[in-house]
């Protein structure tokens, strides 16, 4: 049972990563990314314009009453204008002894809001997003999400449709190396009647170097940023506060390396009896510059 | 392992709907704003007047460093020279490092520079790297030789 388990999730695996790098290779130019770690919490930095993060992000995790799970998801992060960013996702889930589906898809936004640097910096996000109940991602907790909400049988699962908006304030700052960022989280489900739901994610990184080596290297200390992710529910309009919600603590860790790619990996760990136990996530990434100027090119803008 | 099918009728046109307008209405502001070419006039350099006079007369900490000037240099390639070009002389959306107006100015001016980016013009804030770093590419900027001037 557990060769199928694991057999599965190396299919589902592959299947993204094949996806995820096929489509890094269509493009030619590239940049190397300073990339945060965090995997849930957002800081005030941006897309640079022009360019495409192409992203591939696993959640492997523990259930205690049902089967665990392999949600993944891919990204496509576009930067319209420094202080645009754009962002399409599309998940998936693998829930072992059950089936592989498709979960639905997000369309995430980020502005920010003030030109320069500040004491804090403010960032607004909007997300709509259409998933089916089945959605295991995990990308943010909110409301009262609880461990038993994902040992619905995916058949059951996805046959709810949920049509969200999302909506987050991100605040921001980096001093003498650590970036500390706090996400304030408002969710309103569009159908039927929900009311509005409530999350924070919260996260602390610093590289573990901060001063550059003159050679190129991969495992230079300032090509690693360690750091820490805090994040879970506080109920909805009706019943705010942390009864029935679940919460998160997680280590996180990014490899930026100077071939343009980016390694992230977090173990979660949940803080309640309503939290998963455990969730493992990793994820790779690869930034393309000039994606903009090669579309407009195409569609015969700039002509020189 | 059971793939389960997707809903055709509904969700693949929807999400073509959506790939092409999360795609296209930034790609067309991106066009009317950011990537346009960088002028050559001297406004692309007005920016530079905006330091505040605390951060104009901060000293570059790697001032007398040889190495800071290797280490800058690698940090330009790999996150400045995609829009101001290889050699700092001006690209197609960020102008060039070696005008007068940036050579003169002080190592403290171009480092507020970096660090709050001109997010109007579509250059980001460089924050993100940590302060020695900035200050490692202002010590590379500082190095390199002011372009000639081409003849009126």
């Amino acid at each position: 049972m557990k060769s199928i388990k694991f057999r599965s999730f190396l299919d589902a695996t592959r299947l993204h990563l094949i996806l995820a790098l096929v489509a890094a290779a269509i493009f030619i130019s590239h940049a190397q990314a300073q990339e945060s770690p965090y995997i849930v919490t957002y800081d005030h930095y941006l897309e640079e314009p022009g360019s495409l993060e192409v992203e591939y992000f696993s959640t492997f995790g523990t259930q205690r009453a049902g089967n665990d799970f392999h949600a993944f998801w891919a990204e496509f992060e576009y930067g319209a204008t420094a202080f645009w960013t754009t962002e399409l996702y599309f998940d998936g889930q693998t829930t072992f002894n059950d089936s592989t589906i498709f979960t639905g898809f997000r369309w995430e936004n980020r502005f920010r809001l003030l030109q320069r640097e500040h004491f804090i910096n403010p960032v607004l996000y909007i997300e709509y997003e259409q998933t089916s109940g089945a959605d295991k991602i995990l990308k943010e907790v909110e409301g009262h999400d609880v461990e038993s909400d994902y040992a619905v049988p995916n058949t059951l699962a996805r046959k709810e449709h949920d049509h969200e908006l999302e909506s987050k304030l991100l605040l921001s700052k980096t001093l003498y190396g650590w970036n500390i960022a706090e996400n304030t989280i408002a969710t309103k489900n569009l159908t039927g009647g929900n009311p509005w739901e409530f999350g924070y994610a919260i996260g602390a990184s610093r590289p573990l170097g901060l001063k550059a080596s003159a050679q190129r290297c991969n495992l230079c200390p300032e090509n690693f940023i360690a750091g820490i992710e805090l994040y879970g529910g506080l109920g909805d309009r009706y019943s705010f506060g942390l009864h029935d919600t679940s919460h998160y603590l997680a280590p996180v860790v990014a490899w930026n390396l100077p071939s343009d790619w980016t390694l992230r990996l977090s173990p979660g760990f949940g803080l309640n009896d309503d939290s998963h136990r455990f969730l493992l996530r990793w994820g790779v990434s690869r930034e393309f510059s000039g994606f903009g100027e090669m579309v407009e090119r195409l569609f015969g803008g700039h002509k020189q | 392992m059971k793939m389960a099918t997707i809903k055709t009728a509904t969700t693949l046109p929807m999400i073509s709907a959506l790939l092409s307008l999360a795609l296209a209405v930034p790609l067309l502001f991106a066009q009317k704003g950011d990537s346009a070419p960088a002028k050559k006039d001297s406004s692309v350099y007005a920016e530079l007047a905006k330091a505040p006079r605390k951060a104009r007369t901060r000293r570059n900490p790697f001032e007398r460093d040889p190495d800071a000037v290797v280490a800058g240099a690698k940090l330009f390639d790999l996150h400045c020279a995609e829009c101001h070009g290889e050699m700092a002389e001006g690209g197609r959306k960020g102008p060039s490092l070696r005008a007068d107006e940036v050579q003169q100015a002080t190592p403290g001016t171009l480092f507020w520079i970096l660090t709050n980016g001109v997010v109007r013009r579509g250059m980001p804030v460089w924050s993100k790297l940590p302060e020695p770093q900035r200050w490692q590419v202002v010590r590379y900027l500082k190095s390199l030789t002011p372009a000639e001037k081409s003849p009126q």
